[in-house]
């Protein structure tokens, strides 16, 4: 379907990551947003705070972390679209309910716009340091998506993506900004409403007495009912079966959390997003997302200005990581150059990936400012060797 | 018709397929079920406009149990969750039913707040007075030297007052009754149906397993008697004078019932004020569906 007008502030904008990231929120649906403060994502939520009550919505600034991301889930149960914004401290403090809502297939968004760390860090300084922890930080086996913009263009852009895959696929998705992305400021063009597409909430229409709210057909998503549409349903953290009812034996664990993974497995060509250039028979493939693409990119021109076969290949879509497309690459390539803004997350993933068929090499960086560019041509240089 | 054709009257309420429940023999939550359910046969209140928000622990397990929209979040959560709930659909009864360490300690925050924006949630508290799912370790509302698990040479902690908490946050409803008082418990859950904005009731409960066994105060029949003698029912108490010992007297009896603008009239006068003609209702645009 196509987007809400009133959300859509259609034209030609000078925006940074983090406001644009909420035109994308209202224009992808949200309505509902609970967040606590913290440098260097609170200006998304000032500025929904600003904006929602003039087109129907609701924003509350809760008391903490934890309260922010359950309170949005239980929004999206009384029938919104919800997000929260966070950073670092704030989304060490939400893995629990990023659990949850992986566990009761609640669709929303969690914006983390990454600092330093580890702890309270460097609250105004870039890093891209969470992207573990957005993968893996709540306990338990579970899938999430993750999608890493590196403009404020794609700050509106994807998070409309990131609503619609959350809706899709009724999976908590990461977005994973950094304070560079969220506080540059560049041109952001929003289109027209009509222009806009955003996927609805998957609700069910099968009568009360037919309905299982996790009984699932082909693609392994349930069907969802809303708090007063008449289910009478029930919903839990605790291992459940079709029924949502509590049910801890270990082949409703299996058959449960198999099927959390493999909604998002089984659509992982759909989900993989990646910009690529000049990856035919390349040395050297440099491997970025975020704000490190692009000072990725002056680095691989300047390896081009010497002569040097180097390609790049951005992933936006984190997670699921894109494994296959690394795999294709390292059958034609000689070296992976990673560079990030940690001491080494996406590139163990590359690294295991490419399995050995093509060498990879890290570009570290602890966080407090982006790499130079000088720092990953080294690194591209004596991969070419 | 015959005596097989009668049917208890709170068995509409229940997910009679997830019987038998977990809890013990002798435990109070069955107790305050039916409680509440004989409160929502009696107000009348559609049961598809209720939603019921548990958080973790034996108490927790209510949602499971009920036939209403059921949510059963994490540990300390119910309210936030609740909080979100009612806000995305005003129209929803929104009731937080759990346990007095999911409630007070883990979840401490989350209920002072709730009290101070006055959201209009319903919220029972049963108070076993320790943490009965894990073993019966101390909890905030652990009565003074009492043995638990966690503290075998007993407790010297202060225990919380949780009506002199809520109401010193800004609940404008709260009550206490023991499961021993469960006409009066049903009459106050009807009545927080009446009321708009933040209300609380502590339901008193035994724990025969866990607490009563640890300090030698008897079994779930001996709870029941003692609640009987040492109960003494006093409206209007000031609720700092209401505090729990081990063997003492229990004031029960609705406190507070106050009213002040509930958090959602609070937010629409205000926006009203500052955009006039620009506010737009959220209701209106509930997220629209397929």
């Amino acid at each position: 379907m196509k987007a809400d007008p009133r959300g859509v502030l259609t034209g030609t904008h000078f925006l940074d990551g983090d406001h644009a990231c909420c035109e994308g929120a209202l224009a992808a649906g949200a309505r509902f947003a609970a967040g606590y403060p913290i440098t260097p994502s609170t200006e998304v939520v000032e500025r929904f705070a600003s904006r929602v009550p003039k087109v129907g919505g609701t924003f509350i600034q809760m008391e903490d972390e934890l309260a922010a991301s359950i309170t949005l889930q239980g929004a999206v149960w009384g029938g919104a679209k919800a997000f929260t914004v966070t950073s670092g401290p704030g989304f060490s403090l939400m893995m629990e309910h990023i659990g949850y809502a992986a566990m009761t297939e609640t669709p929303c968004v969690f914006v983390d716009v990454q600092r330093g760390g580890p702890s309270t860090g460097l609250p105004t300084l870039p890093a891209q340091a969470d992207m573990m922890q957005a993968r893996w930080g709540s306990h338990g086996d579970y899938e999430i998506i993750a999608l890493c913009p590196n403009s404020p263009q794609e700050c509106f852009d994807l998070t409309i993506r990131a609503f619609n895959f959350s809706e899709e696929f009724r999976v908590p998705v990461m977005f994973m900004m950094d304070e560079v992305v969220g506080h540059m400021t560049e041109k952001v063009i929003i289109p027209p409403a009509d222009q806009i597409e955003v996927v609805p909430r998957r609700k069910t229409r099968k009568p009360v007495e037919e309905y299982l709210p996790y009984g699932t057909n082909g693609d392994g998503v349930p069907e969802m009912a809303h708090a007063g549409d008449g289910y009478k349903f029930h919903v839990t953290g605790l291992t459940h079966d079709e029924h949502g009812y509590p049910n801890m034996t270990p082949a409703t664990q299996d058959k449960l959390v198999r099927r959390l993974q493999s909604k998002i497995h089984d659509a992982i060509d759909r989900i993989t997003l990646l910009e690529e250039e000049c990856l035919e028979s390349e040395d050297v493939v440099v491997v970025s997302f975020g704000i490190t693409s692009r000072v990725a990119q002056r680095a691989v021109e300047m390896a081009r200005e010497r002569g040097l076969k180097v390609g790049k290949l951005r992933l936006i879509t984190c997670w699921p990581f894109p494994e296959k497309r690394i795999r294709e690459l390292a059958a034609t390539t000689k070296a992976f150059v990673v560079p990030e803004l940690n001491l080494g997350q996406m590139v163990r993933e590359v690294e295991r990936a490419a399995n050995g068929k093509a060498k990879t090499f890290a570009v570290p960086h602890a966080g407090g400012s982006v790499h130079r560019p000088e720092d990953i041509l080294k690194v591209i240089v004596e991969a070419s060797r | 018709m015959s005596i097989l054709d009668v049917t208890n009257p709170v068995e509409p309420f229940l997910r009679t397929d997830r019987m038998p429940h977990i809890w013990c023999p002798g435990c109070g939550i069955g107790t305050t079920v039916n409680c509440f359910a004989r409160a929502l046969i009696e107000s009348k209140i559609d049961l598809q406009s209720i939603a019921l928000v548990s958080g973790i622990g034996c108490t927790g397990r209510v949602a499971g149990y009920v036939k209403l929209d059921s949510f059963h979040t994490t540990h300390g959560r119910a309210i936030p969750f609740a909080t979100g709930l009612k806000l995305a659909n005003p129209k929803l009864n929104v009731v937080v039913y759990s346990g007095d360490g999911d409630l007070s300690a883990i979840g401490g925050n989350h209920l002072i707040h709730a009290a101070r924006r006055n959201i209009d949630l319903k919220v029972i508290c049963v108070n076993n007075l320790i943490y009965a799912m894990t073993g019966g370790q101390t909890a905030p509302t652990t009565p003074g030297h009492a043995i638990t698990s966690t503290s075998p040479y007993g407790t010297c902690e202060p225990a919380f007052n949780l009506p002199h908490l809520v109401e010193a946050a800004g609940a404008v409803y709260v009550a206490r009754w023991t499961t021993f008082h469960v006409k009066q418990l049903a009459r106050s859950i009807g009545e927080a149906f009446q009321k708009k904005g933040f209300s609380f009731i502590e339901v008193i409960s035994p724990c025969p397993t866990l607490y009563q066994r640890r300090n030698k105060l008897g079994d779930g029949l001996d709870t029941m008697k003692y609640y009987k003698e040492k109960s003494k029912v006093k409206h209007g108490a000031p609720t700092s004078e209401v505090g729990l010992t081990m063997t003492g007297e229990i004031i029960v009896g609705k406190f507070v019932d106050r009213d002040r603008p509930d958090y959602q009239s609070l937010l629409h006068a205000q926006m009203v004020e500052s955009l006039g003609e620009c506010y737009v209702e959220p209701s209106e645009t509930v997220c629209s569906c397929s």
